[in-house]
């Protein structure tokens, strides 16, 4: 049985007009693995993360079901509190969305031990350090007794993790952890969630739009377009092979330092579509460079061959790209 | 969400969605239009005595629908003409305020360091007198009229205004748009009336409709004193000032404009709830 | 030769007013550089590193605290506002976030049009919406998304109408300042080709600022690095990739994401940023530099040009002519 389980998760929203932010998506994370959820904003990626825990907005309704560790998340009374004690940790693109700016980091974490763990003060504020010297945050002790906003954006993030962690949970839900910070400083926080999983035998789902922090992170890789699951594979086959146009296209867009000079951008033409438009065929379609005439009649299914899965008519071949 | 059109038309269509406010203005709008027009079309003046009518209650003597009060005065028509009085001062109070505010705010804001410090310096000592001594001398100096209650009420109305506006305009500043008008050209008065005022005109639209309220509480309570709109010249203030010593045994007399009053700041409150939401700039 | 642009010197301070007491930070510490007529001049560093305010320094949307600039050889910081908005003509600027460079209460074509009230006054309202109609066709905005209002288009268009703006009084220089790190990733290449066609066509000059080296790498045939306030390198974007010379350069680098086809990779780890607040007697780099030694701490390398035209500021750079090569993971 997989750690996290979601089928058929559909998120709409009420408003003037109904959005569907999330369509009838299907995914798992297995124990101990790292799945990360690439797509651009709008693509239904962030709300799928928060429809999971509980934490959509008022008008927000999710249907579907979503299990972790076998306990059924969706539908409960209160999701929200289910998950702090069954071992679900949060990080956000924004480490104020985790820390209190109000009060010192040590004093935050600590209190985060105690709901979670139930241990004494005391070893609270030991495993708070401990936790601080973990996320290799530099001279621990001292940043105990600081507010976050002394800390630099690269540093409260590393903070917001060890906050997140300091549950020992057994999933870590990361939303855009390093969209907000510098390259340099990225590269940083990649290494370390990576080797934090490892050796705390943690599972971790990652949403992000940018395949270079996926790349040296994730095991497997979903690739979310318009509130669907276009494209799902193992990271590496994903990587070198991508089947999906989109896929392809946005694996092609990250600007690397080999290209000569003067070599225009990939690119994938036009715009993302706005949340909740309508699109009668394939969402991508429009924005399609192979696309054809049955592309625009009818949404393609999501067709499995094993683990993986893709939802084209027609997939590029090997080489194609 | 529509593809093309104003924003302001944008705006109306919310606020002709939201039922609560367009009531409010229909009710607002009819108040108004009874005010103008009532008087001419009823058979009393405001200050003419019926001696065969004292203090009658509403609905008993023919003619007099809402009553007399203790001097044979047809309430309806002197309510009426209250409404007129309040309303019309409550209303130019209102636009002083919002032209003397919101340049003075923009300005400041916009400016910002030294000019803006002693521009909100001004609004500060003005903000520390009493505003109730302040029309006490006024009206010593030049009388009690009409007029000197508006420039009362004027004289303070604005400063609240120029605070929302400054902090508005502060904000507004550091908004990328204005340093890409600065890098087209363009020179302080343009950036100020193009940008920054219509920019800010959403706020001081839902403020300037929750002030018209508000002054007519402020005309209601100095004539209420005795130091607003004097006898023979109706006022709200005036009106329940009267009702009130007659609460006990011809209620009507308080009731009456007592409504009235309430339901004026009812309406300008809900439309102008209705006006903050219809007026944010975003679709949802 | 004098180029087009020349900063001398130039230093930006931004008063800070903490709780206690008064202090300075130096957004932009001693900065010269030549732009030639033409050149597409790219600048990097992290966020906080003080590139944004140098590019605003130009544009006089921040005041020099010391330095000189340089426009076709007149001196420019000096100028009277009145006077220096005449030049405004000349120099444009892109934003970072387009949907917050227009005016949200103005329709796109309306913003577009703008600068031509200023320039050329002459022009009836019909004669400027026709020129930034003409315009937004240059830079591929669909003309039916012209009469709508900023929130009614996406980032990627909204740039796209930002660019015109900035090209509507027909400048000589364009400062693009981010203007595809707040755009999705699909987009992005979309503005860059524009960018780099513009750019082809009209022969104008550009000081492109990015936090990414993938991104001014591929644009740009002479790049800078910005550290802490401080320019630490000048070359070609052909040497400067394959052999950087200052120690930061090399860790810039090693940080853009790269996709790895085959097994994973793990990015290459590095320090964390210092206090930017903090004065620096030494080299502003010391703290984080693999190569350090003492002098670093307490003497400022100066950025000094080489014989092969490229400008380094590192007490070290001797020791590696041919570059500092990769960090191994």
């Amino acid at each position: 049985m997989a750690l996290l389980e979601i089928r058929d998760l559909t998120v709409d929203f009420d408003g003037p007009r109904r959005i569907r932010a999330v369509d009838h998506v299907d995914l798992l994370v297995e124990r101990e693995s790292c799945v990360a959820i690439v797509g651009e904003s709008g693509s239904g990626k962030s709300q799928l993360l928060l429809a999971c825990t509980g934490l959509l907005a008022a008008n927000g309704r999710a249907s579907g079901s979503v299990r972790f560790d076998g306990l059924e998340l969706l539908g409960t009374d209160d999701p929200a509190a289910r998950i702090r004690g069954s071992g679900i940790g949060f990080v956000f693109q924004d480490a104020s969305g985790s820390l209190t700016p109000h009060r010192r980091i040590g004093d935050q974490l600590a209190e985060a031990a105690v709901s979670a763990r139930g241990i004494t003060r005391r070893a609270a504020r030991a495993e708070a350090e401990r936790m601080l010297e973990r996320v290799r945050l530099p001279d621990a002790r001292r940043h105990l007794a600081e507010y976050p906003h002394e800390l630099s954006g690269g540093m409260r993030q590393r903070a917001a993790i060890a906050a997140a962690l300091i549950a020992e949970p057994k999933l870590l839900f990361a939303d855009e952890p390093t969209t907000a910070l510098d390259v340099t400083v990225q590269a940083e926080i990649i290494s370390l969630l990576a080797d934090l999983c490892r050796e705390l035998g943690m599972a971790m789902l990652l949403v992000t739009h940018d395949f270079g922090v996926v790349s040296g992170l994730a095991d497997r890789i979903a690739v979310m377009y318009a509130g669907r699951i276009v494209e799902s594979a193992e990271a590496a086959r994903l990587l070198a092979e991508p089947g999906h146009p989109y896929s392809a296209g946005l694996l092609a867009a990250v600007p690397g330092l080999d290209d000569p000079p003067g070599t225009e951008l990939r690119t994938i033409r036009g715009t993302p579509p706005h949340p909740g438009a309508n699109l009668p065929g394939c969402r991508f379609e429009p924005r399609c460079e192979y696309a054809r005439a049955h592309c625009r009649g009818e949404d393609p299914p999501f067709v499995t061959n094993g683990d993986d899965g893709i939802a084209c008519y027609y997939p590029l071949k090997q080489g194609e790209q | 969400m529509s593809g093309r059109g104003g924003l302001w038309r944008d705006a109306f269509l919310r606020l002709a969605a939201n039922r609560v406010a367009c009531a409010s203005l229909a009710i607002l709008m009819l108040m108004i239009v009874a005010a103008i027009v009532g008087p001419l079309l009823l058979d009393y003046r405001q200050d003419e005595i019926d001696w065969a009518h004292m203090a009658v209650p509403p609905l008993t003597a023919e003619g007099h629908w809402l009553g007399t009060d203790r001097l044979g005065r047809d309430l309806l028509v002197r309510t009426l003409h209250g409404l007129r009085v309040s309303m019309g001062i409550a209303m130019l109070a209102t636009l002083v305020s919002l032209a003397i505010g919101v340049s003075w705010g923009a300005v400041a804001g916009y400016l910002r360091g030294r000019t803006d410090a002693l521009m909100m310096r001004v609004v500060d000592v003005l903000y520390a007198l009493p505003q109730v001594f302040f029309v006490i001398i006024l009206t010593v100096v030049f009388g009690r009229s009409p007029a000197t209650l508006l420039v009362a009420i004027g004289a303070f109305g604005w400063l609240t205004m120029a605070r929302i506006v400054r902090g508005q305009a502060l904000a507004l500043r550091e908004r990328e748009f204005v340093e890409a008008a600065i890098v087209g050209g363009a020179g302080t008065a343009r950036i100020v009336t193009r940008h920054i005022i219509p920019n800010l005109l959403g706020p001081v639209i839902v403020y300037a409709t929750l002030t018209v309220p508000q002054v007519i509480l402020v005309e209601s309570f100095l004539s209420f004193l005795g130091i607003g709109i004097q006898e023979p010249l109706a006022s709200l203030g005036n009106l329940i000032a009267d009702g009130a010593v007659e609460m006990e045994t011809a209620s009507w007399m308080l009731l009456v404009p007592a409504s009235c009053l309430v339901l004026l700041v009812f309406c300008f409150n809900f439309l102008g709830d209705g006006l903050r939401d219809a007026l944010d700039p975003r679709d949802h | 030769m004098s180029g087009l642009l020349e900063l001398r010197g130039v230093t930006v301070k931004y008063a800070l007013t903490g709780a206690s007491r008064r202090r300075e930070l130096t957004a932009v510490d001693d900065a010269s550089f030549t732009l030639q007529s033409g050149e597409m001049l790219g600048l990097v560093g992290e966020s906080g590193c003080g590139k944004s305010t140098l590019g605003r320094a130009i544009l006089r949307l921040v005041p020099l605290s010391a330095g000189e600039v340089h426009w076709q050889g007149r001196r420019i910081d000096q100028l009277r506002r009145k006077e220096f908005r005449g030049l405004r003509r000349e120099l444009q600027l892109v934003f970072q976030d387009p949907n917050a460079c227009l005016d949200p209460r103005m329709t796109i074509v309306e913003s577009v049009a703008e600068p031509l009230r200023s320039f050329e006054p002459g022009l009836s309202r019909a004669q400027r919406i026709a020129r930034a109609m003409a315009l937004l066709d240059e830079v591929g905005l669909a003309s039916e998304l012209s009469d709508r209002y900023p929130h009614q288009a996406s980032g990627g268009q909204l740039q796209r109408a930002g660019i015109a703006r900035a090209l509507i009084l027909d400048p000589r220089l364009v400062v693009c300042d981010e203007p595809v790190s707040a755009l999705d990733v699909s987009v992005q290449g979309q503005i860059v080709n524009l960018l780099a066609r513009i750019r082809r066509e009209r022969g104008l000059a550009s000081l492109f600022i990015s936090h990414n080296l993938a991104v001014v790498a591929g644009l740009c045939e002479r790049v800078m690095v910005m550290y802490l306030g401080r320019i630490v390198e000048i070359a070609p974007r052909a040497v400067l990739l394959p052999a950087p010379l200052h120690p930061y350069t090399r860790m810039l680098l090693d940080a853009v994401p790269r996709i790895s086809h085959a097994a994973r990779r793990r990015p290459v780890a590095v320090p964390l940023a210092r206090d930017p607040d903090a004065p620096v007697a030494g080299c502003a780099f010391a703290a984080r530099c693999p190569h350090v030694i003492a002098r670093c701490r307490s003497e400022r390398p100066p950025l000094q040009a080489r014989p092969d035209g490229r400008q380094v500021a590192c007490h070290r750079a001797a020791e590696w002519p041919g570059g500092l090569p990769p960090a191994t993971a």
